[in-house]
C-alpha cells in the first residue's frame, strides 16, 4: 500500500498519511527516550554499585521518567527579566526541531523507513549542524554568564568535531559510491563498514560523542564550572526541551552509527533467520550501552585538550583515511 | 513519471518531519501553560548568579579563539562541500580526479599546518 502511495502523485492526502505515520514515530521516539533515561540512570547506577531509581513504578523504576515529565509540565516558567525574550522562547525550538528532523532519512529496516532520499547522509550532517545555533541562541538570549560561556563553549566544540564527524564518512561514501543511506547498507552484505573502515568508525564514534555533548565531552554543561552550561536560565518545559532534543539525537545518532557501519538491518552470516527489525534494535541497543559505558568510565576532558585532540589528531587521521581509502580502492581495481 | 513521483513524494515525508518537529514543543507549551501555575514574584526573575546580585551586562567581548576556530570551520567545511561529490562519482572521474583532490587537500592541510604553527589550534 506505501509502495503504491509513493509512486502515485502526491496530494493532500498523501501529506496527511505521511503525517499521521511521523506522530507515529514521535511517540515511538518519545517513549525511547523515556526509556532511555531510565536505562541510563539504572546502568550507571550498577556500574557505580548503587541502584538507581527503584521507587516510581515498581523495583526497577520504570514509571521514574514518565513522573519527572509530569513533575516538569506542571513548573513555573520563568523568563528573567535582563533576558532577550523573544528568542528565549525560540531557542528550544531551534534546538529540537533539527533533532526530530534527522530521523526522516534513517532507513530501521529494508521495509520501515521513512524519506529515501538520494542525499540521505548529507541531509543528516546538515540538519544536525542547526542545533550549535539553537544552543548559541539560548546562551546568549538568557544573559546570563554561565549560559554565554556554556553557549560559547558548545559552538566551538560542536563545530570543532563535525569537521572529523563529516570526513570520516567519506570514506564510506567513496565505498558505496552513494549518499543514500539504503544503499549504504546494501553495500555492506559482504562485510560490514566497521572491518573495511575500521579508522572512520573510531575517528566517528569519538565525534559522534562530541557532537552529542555527551561525557567526556560534555563541557558545554560542565556542572562543576558552569553550574548547567547554556540552560542555565530555563525551568520547566522549555529546559525540557533541551533535555529532549539532546536524548532525540542519541537515537537518531546510535541509528545512524548502526546504518553506516554496523551494517543496519543486516544479519550476521547463517543468522539470516532471525527478522531485520531485530537485527536492527540489537546493534542499535549496543551502541546505546556504549554511549552510557562511555558516560560512566572517562572523566570530563579540560577545553584545551578538547580543541586540540579535535583539529590535531582527528582532522588529520579522518583526512589520511579518506585517501587511504581511495588508495585502496584503486588497488582492489588492479586486480 | 514514476520517478518524480517517488521524488516528490520522499521530500513531502521530509516536510512532514519539519512540520512534526515544530508542532510538538508548541503543543507541548501550549498545554504547560493551562498547567503550570503563575505567581510573578521580582526576585525570580533576577538573572541567576550563584547567589550574588548579578552586576553588569554579561554580553562582553569574548576571546577571539572563538572566532579563529570558527573561521577554520568555515574552511574545512567548504572543503567537505567538494569533497562529497566528488565521493560520490568516484567511479566514474577515476585516478584523475583522485590527484587533483589530493592537491586541493594538501593545499587546505598547509593552511592547517600554518594555524598549528600560529599557535590559533592551542587553547590557552
Amino acid at each position: 500500500m506505501i509502495e503504491g502511495l509513493l509512486t502515485s502523485e502526491a496530494t493532500w492526502l498523501h501529506f496527511f498519511i505521511y503525517f499521521a505515520l511521523t506522530v507515529l514515530l514521535l511517540f515511538i521516539v518519545l517513549g525511547f527516550v523515556t526509556y532511555a533515561i531510565l536505562a541510563e540512570r539504572k546502568v550507571m547506577g550498577f556500574m557505580q554499585l548503587r541502584h538507581g531509581p527503584n521507587q516510581v513504578g515498581g523495583r526497577w523504576g520504570l514509571l521514574q521518567t514518565v513522573a519527572d515529565v509530569l513533575k516538569l509540565l506542571i513548573k513555573e516558567d520563568a523568563i528573567p527579566r535582563a533576558a532577550d525574550k523573544p528568542l528565549f522562547i525560540l531557542a528550544p525550538l531551534i534546538a529540537f526541531t533539527p533533532a526530530f528532523m534527522v530521523l526522516a532519512i534513517i532507513p530501521f529496516t529494508d521495509r520501515f523507513q521513512f524519506a529515501d532520499i538520494g542525499v540521505g547522509l548529507l541531509y543528516y550532517i546538515a540538519v544536525s549542524g542547526i542545533t550549535t545555533v539553537g544552543v548559541v541562541t539560548a546562551g546568549w538570549a538568557s544573559n546570563n554568564k554561565y549560559a554565554l560561556m556554556g553557549a560559547m563553549r558548545a559552538a566551538a566544540q560542536m563545530i570543532s568535531y563535525e569537521i572529523p564527524l563529516v570526513m570520516s564518512v567519506i570514506g564510506v561514501i567513496l565505498l558505496t559510491g552513494s549518499m543514500n543511506l539504503n544503499d549504504i547498507v546494501l553495500a555492506q552484505e559482504n562485510g560490514w563498514y566497521i572491518l573495511w573502515q575500521p579508522i572512520a568508525f573510531i575517528v566517528f564514534f569519538i565525534a559522534a560523542v562530541a557532537e552529542l555533548n555527551r561525557v567526556p565531552f560534555d563541557l558545554a554543561e560542565a556542572e562543576s564550572e558552569l553550574v548547567a552550561g547554556y540552560f542555565v536560565e530555563y525551568t520547566g518545559f522549555r529546559w525540557a526541551f533541551f533535555m529532549l532534543a539532546e536524548y532525540v539525537y542519541m537515537f537518531a545518532m546510535s541509528a545512524l552509527i548502526t546504518v553506516v557501519f554496523l551494517g543496519g538491518w543486516l544479519p550476521l552470516p547463517y543468522l539470516g533467520f532471525i527478522p531485520g527489525a531485530v537485527w536492527f534494535a540489537l546493534k542499535f541497543m549496543v551502541v546505546i550501552f556504549l554511549l552510557i559505558w562511555f558516560r560512566v568510565t572517562f572523566p570530563r576532558i579540560r577545553a584545551d585538550q578538547l580543541m586540540e585532540f579535535g583539529w590535531k589528531v582527528l582532522l588529520p587521521v579522518a583526512i589520511a583515511n579518506i585517501f587511504l581509502t581511495a588508495l585502496l580502492k584503486e588497488w582492489i581495481n588492479l586486480f | 513519471m514514476e520517478l518524480w513521483h517517488l521524488y516528490q513524494n520522499n521530500y513531502l515525508i521530509v516536510l512532514s518531519f519539519i512540520i512534526i518537529g515544530v508542532l510538538l514543543p508548541l503543543v507541548a507549551l501550549f498545554f504547560g501553560k493551562l498547567l503550570r501555575p503563575y505567581q510573578p514574584n521580582e526576585n525570580k526573575y533576577t538573572t541567576y548568579e550563584s547567589g550574588i546580585d548579578p552586576f553588569q551586562d554579561s554580553r562582553v567581548q569574548f576571546t577571539v579563539r572563538y572566532y579563529m576556530f570558527a573561521l577554520l570551520f568555515v574552511i574545512f567545511d567548504v572543503e567537505t562541500v567538494f569533497l562529497y561529490p566528488w565521493a560520490v562519482a568516484y567511479e566514474k572521474l577515476g585516478i584523475f580526479a583522485l590527484i587533483e583532490m589530493l592537491i586541493f587537500v594538501f593545499m587546505l592541510v598547509i593552511g592547517l599546518i600554518y594555524a598549528w604553527k600560529k599557535k590559533v589550534l592551542k587553547w590557552i
